[in-house]
C-alpha cells in the first residue's frame, strides 16, 4: 500500500524541528514500527539520515515506542504503537507522525522522548521497604482474588507515557494513580502508604506535569486499560495522608 | 511552608479547592432557581418582591452570600491558576491532534464556558444585585408593608431582546460547564465507584440540563409577555 508519511524530524534537544514529507510503500501485515524500519533503510540508502524512534520488546509491554500518529497517542487503535499494524490505515492515506510532546518529556531527537521524570516518580515512592520473603512466603500473605485483581489492573502500566500526550494539560496523573494504587491496595504497600502518595504526588508536580481536568482522554487512550478509578484513588490516598499522616 | 500551604498549593490542591467552590456554588444554582420561579406566579410580582426581601434581609442568608461571594472569587482565582500552568505542561502543541477521538468538547474547554459564566455573573451582578442594593428601585407595598419592586426591573431587562438573548446563551455555556463540571466535581473528591457511577453520570446530565433550562425559561417567558 502506497502512503504518505508526514514525519516530526528534529537534530537535537536544542534544535527547531519540522514536519518533513516521506512517500513509501509498504505492505499491510507489517506493523507501524516494521514500516518504520522499511522507510529508514531507504534513507539509509539514498545515505539520507534514519528516522529516530524509540522501541524495545515489540509486544506491546515495555512501553517504549510512544509515537503521536494521527493526532492520538499510539494511534487509531488503542494499544501500542509495536502492535498497531498497517492494516488499520487506507491505501493513500496521509499519516502525521510526532512525539509525544509535553514539557516533561523532552524530545531527545525526531521522535525519541525523554521520559526519566516518570522514573524519578517511581524513585520517589513506588517502592515497599518490608522484607516479603521468598516466593513461597507470598502464599501465607491472604488476598482476596477481587483485590489482587484490582492491584494487578493498576499494576498493568507500562509506563508508556500516552496518557500525559493525550491529556490536554499533559497531566500525568492517570500513571501516577496506577503506581499509587497498586501499592495502596495491597497489605505489603500498605507501610509507606502515606508518606507514598504525598511523595510521588509532589515529583509529580515537581517534575512539571500538568493537573487533571477529568476529561478522561488519558483512559480512552491507555493501552492497557488503567481506569478513572485509579485517579480518584490517588485523590482519595493523598488528601488522607496529607490529613493525617505524621510528615510535617 | 506549612502542611496545608503544601497541600493547597500541589495540583490535587488546587483541583480540590475547584471542586468544593464548584460543588457549593451548584447546591447555591438550585437555591436560586427554584426560588427565581416565583417570577412566573402570575400575582403581578408580590412574592417574588417578598422572596427578595427575605433573601437580603435574612442574616444567615446574608452569611450564605458572602460564603458565596468568596467561593465565586476562589473559584475563579484558582482555575486560573490551573489554567495557566496547564497550558505551561505542554509549551508546544501537537501539529496535527485529534482531541475529539477520546474526550467531550465540554470538559476540554471548562476554562473558556467559565469565562463566559465570568462575563454573565459581572453584567448580572450589577443589573439586579447592584440596583437592588445600591439603585434606585421602585417601591411598592403589599398590605401597609413597603418592598423594593425587583420585580419591575426583571421585567425591564428581560424585555429588551439582546439582554434575554445574552442570556440564553449565557445558560447554553452554564449547561455545558456543569454537565462536565458536576461528575467531574465528585470524581476530584475521589468518588469512583461501581455502584454509583451510573446514579452520578445521569444525576450530572439531569442537572446540567434542568438548572439552566430553569434559568433561561425566564428571560425568554418575560421577554415574550412584554411583546
Ligand atoms: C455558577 C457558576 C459556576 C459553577 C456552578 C461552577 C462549577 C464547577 C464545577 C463543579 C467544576 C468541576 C470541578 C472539578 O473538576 O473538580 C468546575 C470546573 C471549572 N470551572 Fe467552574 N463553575 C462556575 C463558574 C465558573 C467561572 C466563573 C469560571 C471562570 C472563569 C469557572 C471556571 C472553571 C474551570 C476552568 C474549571 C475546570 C478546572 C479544571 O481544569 O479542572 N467556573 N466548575
Ligand atoms: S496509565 Fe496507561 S497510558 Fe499512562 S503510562 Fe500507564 S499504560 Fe501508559
Ligand atoms: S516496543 Fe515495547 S511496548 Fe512497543
Amino acid at each position: 500500500m502506497k502512503l504518505k508519511l508526514r514525519i516530526w524530524r528534529q537534530k537535537d534537544a536544542n534544535s527547531k524541528g519540522k514536519l518533513v514529507d516521506y512517500d513509501v510503500d509498504v505492505n499491510s501485515h507489517m506493523s507501524f514500527l516494521e514500516m518504520l524500519d522499511e522507510l529508514n533503510e531507504q534513507l539509509v540508502e539514498k545515505g539520507e539520515e534514519p528516522v529516530a524512534f524509540d522501541h524495545d520488546c515489540r509486544e506491546g509491554i515495555c512501553g517504549t515506542c510512544n509515537l503521536y500518529i494521527n493526532g492520538r497517542p499510539h494511534g487509531p487503535v488503542r494499544t501500542t504503537t509495536c502492535q498497531l499494524h498497517m492494516r488499520h490505515f487506507n491505501e493513500g492515506e496521509t499519516i502525521v507522525i510526532e512525539p509525544f510532546r509535553a514539557k516533561s518529556f523532552p524530545i531527545v531527537k525526531d521522535l525519541i522522548i525523554d521520559r526519566s521524570s516518570f522514573d524519578r516518580i517511581v524513585q520517589a515512592g513506588g517502592y515497599i521497604s518490608v522484607n516479603t520473603g521468598s516466593a513461597r512466603d507470598a502464599n501465607e500473605t491472604l488476598i482476596p482474588k477481587p483485590i489482587a485483581d484490582e492491584a494487578f489492573n493498576s499494576a498493568a502500566c507500562i509506563a508508556c507515557g500516552a496518557c500525559v500526550a493525550a491529556c490536554k494539560n499533559a497531566s500525568a496523573m492517570l500513571f501516577v494513580g496506577a503506581q499509587i494504587s497498586k501499592f495502596a491496595l495491597l497489605p505489603q504497600g500498605k507501610a509507606e502508604r502515606k508518606t507514598r502518595a504525598e511523595k510521588m504526588v509532589a515529583q509529580m508536580d515537581a517534575e512539571g506535569f500538568g493537573a487533571c481536568s477529568n476529561i478522561g482522554a488519558c483512559s480512552a487512550e491507555c493501552p492497557k486499560e488503567i481506569s478513572m478509578a485509579n485517579i480518584a484513588r490517588m485523590n482519595r490516598e493523598y488528601f488522607g495522608a496529607k490529613l493525617t499522616s505524621t510528615n510535617l | 511552608m506549612s502542611w496545608v500551604a503544601q497541600t493547597l498549593n500541589s495540583t490535587l490542591g488546587r483541583k480540590l479547592v475547584v471542586a468544593l467552590t464548584g460543588l457549593f456554588l451548584c447546591t447555591f444554582l438550585i437555591v436560586h432557581a427554584s426560588g427565581n420561579t416565583l417570577l412566573f406566579r402570575g400575582d403581578g410580582g408580590q412574592a417574588f418582591n417578598e422572596y427578595t426581601k427575605f433573601m437580603t434581609h435574612n442574616p444567615f442568608i446574608k452569611t450564605v452570600s458572602y460564603l458565596l461571594y468568596t467561593s465565586i472569587l476562589v473559584h475563579v482565582v484558582y482555575t486560573a491558576i490551573l489554567t495557566f500552568y496547564n497550558q505551561k505542561a505542554r509549551p508546544v502543541e501537537y501539529a496535527y491532534s485529534k482531541p475529539s477521538a477520546n474526550s467531550t468538547w465540554a470538559s476540554r474547554n471548562m476554562g473558556f464556558l467559565g469565562t463566559i459564566l465570568l462575563i454573565f455573573i459581572v453584567i448580572h451582578m450589577k443589573t439586579f444585585w447592584y440596583e437592588m442594593h445600591f439603585g434606585n428601585v421602585p417601591i411598592v407595598s403589599y398590605e401597609g408593608q413597603e418592598y423594593k419592586d425587583l420585580y419591575a426591573v426583571v421585567k425591564w431587562a428581560f424585555s429588551q431582546w439582546w439582554y434575554a438573548v445574552f442570556y440564553v446563551i449565557s445558560m447554553v455555556a452554564l449547561s455545558f460547564h456543569l454537565v462536565h463540571g458536576f461528575r467531574s466535581g465528585f470524581q476530584t473528591l475521589g468518588a469512583n465507584h461501581p455502584k454509583y457511577n451510573p446514579l452520578l453520570s445521569k444525576l450530572s446530565w439531569a442537572f446540567g440540563i434542568i438548572i439552566p433550562a430553569v434559568f433561561a425559561s425566564m428571560p425568554v417567558v418575560v421577554f415574550l409577555q412584554s411583546l
